[in-house]
């Protein structure tokens, strides 16, 4: 089998990498040869960075005004027109990613395998359908291959230990069908559930809306983490119906979900069992949260938030 | 929106009335009204089906993909269960018309759906997710319609950005095919007094599991009922239905005249399928539906007055299950077809807002009373006498009757409501689900794919808030807790000497337990907003 | 300006996928089947648009089975103006439902396609930007916002960590995040107007499409079940875990 050449989208914000991209490169190293493309304004030290990710080959760099917020009008024209050179385009499954690489497969007439969770072969690739209650297996019969990857599904590359060229490369530019008007982006406030990387989530056992904000908050706060809550905490009147996760509340993914005084019933479990570590301190060790829980803390959760809040 | 005939509830009663209807009259306006999501959605049942009312009905039903016609039933069998054996009931034992000969297996919810799209052919428009919420009626007292719930009203009683209000609908005649314990029908049936002439309704609780069994175990047609174990405080029994497509349902039904506060009969259900016997079915398949739903098991001498001005009861409504041959979808059809041929007639005469009493004569002279008058004294013998005497007695009066020669009178029933003090009863407890073979109840929930907006108000209702934890806690241990099958009710801070009651009304399976058994009828259920509740499939 | 909402028929959100015991798809026989979430909010924005004068007229299509009609019906009685069903039995692939797309926004030459991120069944969240790409227009995606402004569209998006707002010459395509609005109820009289209300078929042959799948579906699965991991014995070993993890 020939090794492919595969272009990969390098995800940042002119400054700096951002770590979707990391799992990104480790997806596309199970393909073959790795090509880094980092589209943007003013983005030449993420260039530098993207070239030191291990298991990335060659790094092309388009500077242009038109590429500045990612616009997947003005980019996905710039990427299909590389794509004679390479045998697939990855993008991790980001709101970006999966804003320009569907265009990007459109215009090369290829069907793209969205957010894989696995390469099972060259052209096999494993994804979750129905909000991950099923995992399907597919095989893509297209001559080059479109996917989005689930960043939470593989391993970080490493971001220092390669070392490779930067080769700047131009663009068609501005498409002239939008532009970018401006972006509210929260930084100092809570992040939002859904796209937050940690998320701490309290249960009934929290006693009252009290309680729940001065257990819950501190230790989210220091973890700027989203927040989350059972349906027995929202029933109870502890938080508002938005901060419920669950079968008929949010489904999250983070990287770390802290499951406080929540015993998992399964329609709890429904909206967060694709979280890639999920902590759980209840003090009932036959809690059903401690069968799926990555890391159990069996303990009075008034005093193991606190303690936990303070050592961090 | 004006109709000559509104049918409250999708089911096999109201929509074989429905058909009927436009058989009789293809002019006459009719419209079903349905509270689940979409037809079917409720319905839960076995079901070994009796196709007598389904032949008088639509005789070519076999030849019209009808999904009932998928699975006959070829093998019947029937088990009294000790704790770890079992003895087969021979069949020289009981009635002919006992063995199922000639009846089918299947999902009531499919036979529906399959009912339902001969409806729509016919022209009855079918509103789905649409819940008749309230009675209409006319200054003369007689019933003038419904009226649809209103939608998007928050958990304050406070209308919401998408409020909807409800719709009122106007009928010559509205026929209530809610099923068992319809939240209208009870105000029907009390406004009336239309049971003032007959014994109290009893009820059983029945819950039921679909199951992927391992293929080489499948037996299509074969149909098992057990007595006996696990059950020592009420009267019940199970089920095991091979059905199409590699699926077994499998179910339990207790009687809800239990006096044992510490019963419960999902625990019951769930420990049943432990048996050896149960247990062997199941290993190595895999759950993937549950439910539960009352059903009526009065008999003949609960059926209550049927008609009143503008409307009459079919199906379980008024409650025509044959309680030994655990079959009412027959009766409630038949029932429906009955009170739709009558209704037709009055519409043809001009007539709307009167009783249909040709109905009611001709109900109580059709072969659906001729088969409950043979079987009235079953239930209240098991009742009285308990499983194996009960059973015994009953056989012999079914004999008997068979043989046209009965008890000469007719027992009574006793109200479901009455429990003994916590104290009296001996404490049962339950073995901890296995997650394999038995489940606890919100997992079973889970696979109900129940649910209802959650910020509308609770739709169920305590005459006195105060009563579970004042009294029902202290003399019972809150026995809703125990009853329900979906863990709707809640007793927390109990640890903290600080016990509340706790309703999770999104759970509910609209099953109307709660709105039986609580010993002092402190829990009303009435209809949350329209497209809630279970949304069960192949049940 | 006509808008165009394109709509599909899933699996109810409720209702949970029981896959067929050979692996080879999910059994959906006798399983409530309903519009799309993010489909029914496509519609709502369309119909308030058409309510605002924004909209002359609100087009509604979905492309599948027979059943597709229901959920086509449903549109309507959201308030959409027609619908137009384009019949397939086998399941189309969203590269091929943006052909189609394509294929009658060209006959149609609507202002605005406002479609749902996402089917809750595939999940794919491809459709909306291939049919831009085809089309050559500009996309606004998963929005939380639509600001009709003469002859551009303003649309607040839904991104990681925020918000971000484009300005979209029309026509444009904007698909829709769970936070544009809250659906209407369709009213009982709405849903009897909608059985009346014109609805045309259509085949993917006839408006040149070729439905051909491009990727073979080998098998679906239950995701593994997760086992427990480990515990630990205080707040000061869970610390420790959490600042080895690099999230504290």
């Amino acid at each position: 089998m020939r090794e492919m050449t595969v272009l990969i989208w390098v995800e940042h914000d002119n400054a700096a990498v951002k770590d979707a991209t990391l799992a990104t490169v480790t997806a596309a190293t199970q393909l073959g040869e790795v090509v880094a493309l980092v589209a943007g304004q003013g983005c030449g030290a993420v260039a530098a960075a993207a070239a030191n990710i291990a298991g990335v080959s060659r790094v092309l760099l388009a500077e242009d005004e038109a590429y500045a917020h990612g616009l997947a009008d003005n980019v996905a024209p710039l990427i299909a027109g590389l794509m004679a050179d390479y045998d697939a385009f990855v993008a991790p499954a980001t709101t970006s990613g999966k804003n320009i690489a569907p265009r990007v497969a459109a215009l090369l007439d290829v069907m793209q395998v969205s957010e894989i969770l696995s390469v099972e072969g060259p052209r096999t690739f494993t994804r979750p359908i129905y909000a991950g209650n099923v995992i399907a297996t597919v095989e893509s019969r297209d001559p080059k291959l479109v996917l989005t990857v689930r960043t939470t599904a593989f391993a970080k590359a490493a971001p220092t230990g390669g070392s490779t060229t930067v080769e700047t490369i131009a663009g068609p530019g501005d498409a002239g069908l939008s532009s970018f008007v401006g972006a509210q982006i929260a930084s100092s406030e809570r992040p939002e559930l859904t796209s937050a990387k940690v998320v701490v989530s309290g249960g009934r056992a929290l006693k009252d809306a009290a309680t729940f904000e001065a257990v819950i908050l501190p230790l989210a706060d220091k973890l700027g983490a989203g927040v989350g809550a059972s349906r027995a905490a929202v029933d109870a009147g502890y938080v508002p119906n938005d901060y419920q996760v669950g079968q008929t509340g949010k489904i999250v993914a983070p990287e770390v979900y802290i499951a406080v005084g929540i015993s998992g019933a399964i329609q709890h479990l429904a909206g967060m069992k694709d979280s890639k570590t999920i902590i759980a301190i209840n003090k009932d060790e036959d809690a059903p949260i401690f069968q799926i829980a990555d890391i159990g803390l069996v303990a009075d959760l008034f005093e193991a938030v606190p303690d936990l809040t303070a050592k961090l | 929106m004006e109709y000559d005939v509104v049918i409250v509830g999708g089911g096999p009663a109201g929509l074989s009335a429905a058909i009927r209807l436009k058989q009789q009259d293809a002019g006459i306006r009719v419209c079903v009204l349905e509270k689940g999501s979409e037809i079917g959605a409720h319905i839960l049942s076995g079901a070994v089906v009796d196709p007598r009312a389904l032949d008088e009905l639509i005789p070519d039903w076999r030849e019209r993909d009808c999904p009932l016609a998928a699975v006959p039933v070829t093998d019947n069998r029937h088990w009294f269960l000790t704790k770890n054996g079992k003895f087969s009931v021979p069949h020289w034992l009981t009635p002919g018309w006992m063995h199922n000969k000639g009846t089918y297996t299947g999902s009531l919810g499919n036979l529906c759906r399959w009912l339902a799209a001969q409806a729509e052919e016919l022209g009855v428009e079918i509103f789905p997710g649409f819940a008749a919420a309230e009675m209409l009626y006319d200054e003369h007292g007689a019933v003038r319609g419904v009226a649809t719930g209103d939608m998007g009203v928050g958990r304050d009683g406070q209308p919401k950005d998408d409020y909807q209000p409800g719709m009122e609908l106007h009928a010559r005649y509205t026929l209530f095919a809610e099923g068992a314990r319809g939240h209208l029908t009870k105000q029907v049936i009390a406004h009336h007094a239309l049971d003032a002439a007959s014994q109290p309704q009893v009820y059983g609780l029945g819950l039921k599991e679909l199951w992927d069994i391992a293929p080489h175990k499948h037996q299509p047609g074969l149909v098992i009922h057990t007595q006996g174990w696990p059950l020592s405080d009420a009267y019940g029994g199970g089920f095991l239905y091979h059905q199409a497509d590699g699926q077994v349902a499998l179910g339990f039904v207790v009687g809800l005249g239990y006096r044992n506060p510490h019963l419960s009969p999902f625990g019951e259900f769930q420990r049943w399928k432990q048996h050896p016997e149960i247990r062997r079915c199941l290993e190595g398949g895999k759950r993937i539906s549950y439910g539960a739903r009352v059903i009526n098991e009065g008999g003949w001498q609960s059926v209550p007055k049927l008609t009143f001005p503008g409307g009459a009861l079919v199906g379980c409504a008024a409650g025509f299950v044959n309680v030994p041959r655990i079959k009412g979808s027959h009766t409630a059809m038949k029932s429906g077809m009955l009170a739709a041929e009558a209704a037709a007639a009055a519409l043809s005469a001009g007539r709307g807002g009167d009783a249909l009493d040709g109905y009611e004569a001709a109900l109580r002279s059709s072969w659906v009373a001729k088969e409950l008058r043979m079987v009235r004294n079953v239930q209240p013998l098991i009742a009285r006498f308990g499983a194996i005497l009960g059973t015994a007695l009953a056989g012999v009066e079914m004999w008997m009757r068979t043989l046209g020669m009965g008890l000469p009178y007719t027992l009574a029933h006793h109200s479901d409501r009455g429990l003994s003090r916590k104290d009296a009863a001996r404490p049962i407890t339950y073995p901890a689900p296995d997650g394999v073979i038995s489940f606890d109840r919100l997992s079973s929930v889970f696979v109900s794919n129940t649910n209802h907006e959650e910020d509308q108000p609770v739709h169920l209702h305590l005459a006195d808030p105060a009563l579970p934890i004042d009294r029902n806690l202290p003399l019972y241990g809150e026995p809703a807790r125990l009853y329900c099958p979906a863990g709707v009710y809640e007793v927390t801070g109990q640890e903290e000497g600080d016990p509340r009651f706790v309703i999770n009304p999104q759970n509910c399976l609209h099953c109307k337990t709660c709105d039986i058994k609580d010993p002092a009828a402190n829990i009303t259920w009435v209809t949350p907003e329209g497209g809630g509740g279970p949304n069960y499939p192949n049940m | 300006m006509k808008i165009l909402v394109p709509v599909k028929r899933v699996i109810d959100y409720n209702a949970k996928p029981r896959l067929k015991p050979d692996g080879s798809g999910v059994d959906l026989s006798n399983v409530k089947m309903s519009l799309n979430p993010f489909d029914e909010i496509a519609v709502e924005e369309a119909v308030r648009l058409k309510e605002k004068g924004v909209a002359a007229e609100v087009i509604v299509l979905s492309v599948g089975p027979a059943k597709a009609v229901e959920v086509l019906r449903t549109a309507l009685a959201m308030g959409a103006d027609r619908a137009i069903h384009v019949q397939s039995d086998e399941a189309v692939e969203p590269l091929a439902v943006a052909k189609i797309l394509k294929a009658v926004a060209g006959e149609e030459q609507p202002g605005l396609i406002i479609l749902g991120k996402q089917a809750i069944d595939d999940d794919c969240n491809q459709t909306g930007q291939m049919l831009a790409g085809l089309m050559g227009r500009p996309q606004g995606t998963f929005a939380s916002q639509v600001v009709v402004d003469g002859d551009s569209v303003l649309v607040t998006r839904e991104i990681d960590g925020g918000l971000e707002t484009v300005k979209l010459a029309l026509p444009a395509i904007v698909t829709t995040d769970l936070r544009l609005n809250e659906p209407r109820y369709a009213s009982l009289p709405n849903i009897m107007k909608a059985k009346s209300k014109p609805l045309a078929t259509r085949t993917p042959a006839d408006l040149g499409v070729d439905v051909t799948p491009r990727l073979a579906t080998v098998k679906v699965a239950e995701p593994p079940v997760r086992g427990a991991g480990i515990k630990v014995a205080d707040a000061d070993a869970l610390a420790a875990k959490l600042k080895d993890m690099g999230v504290a």
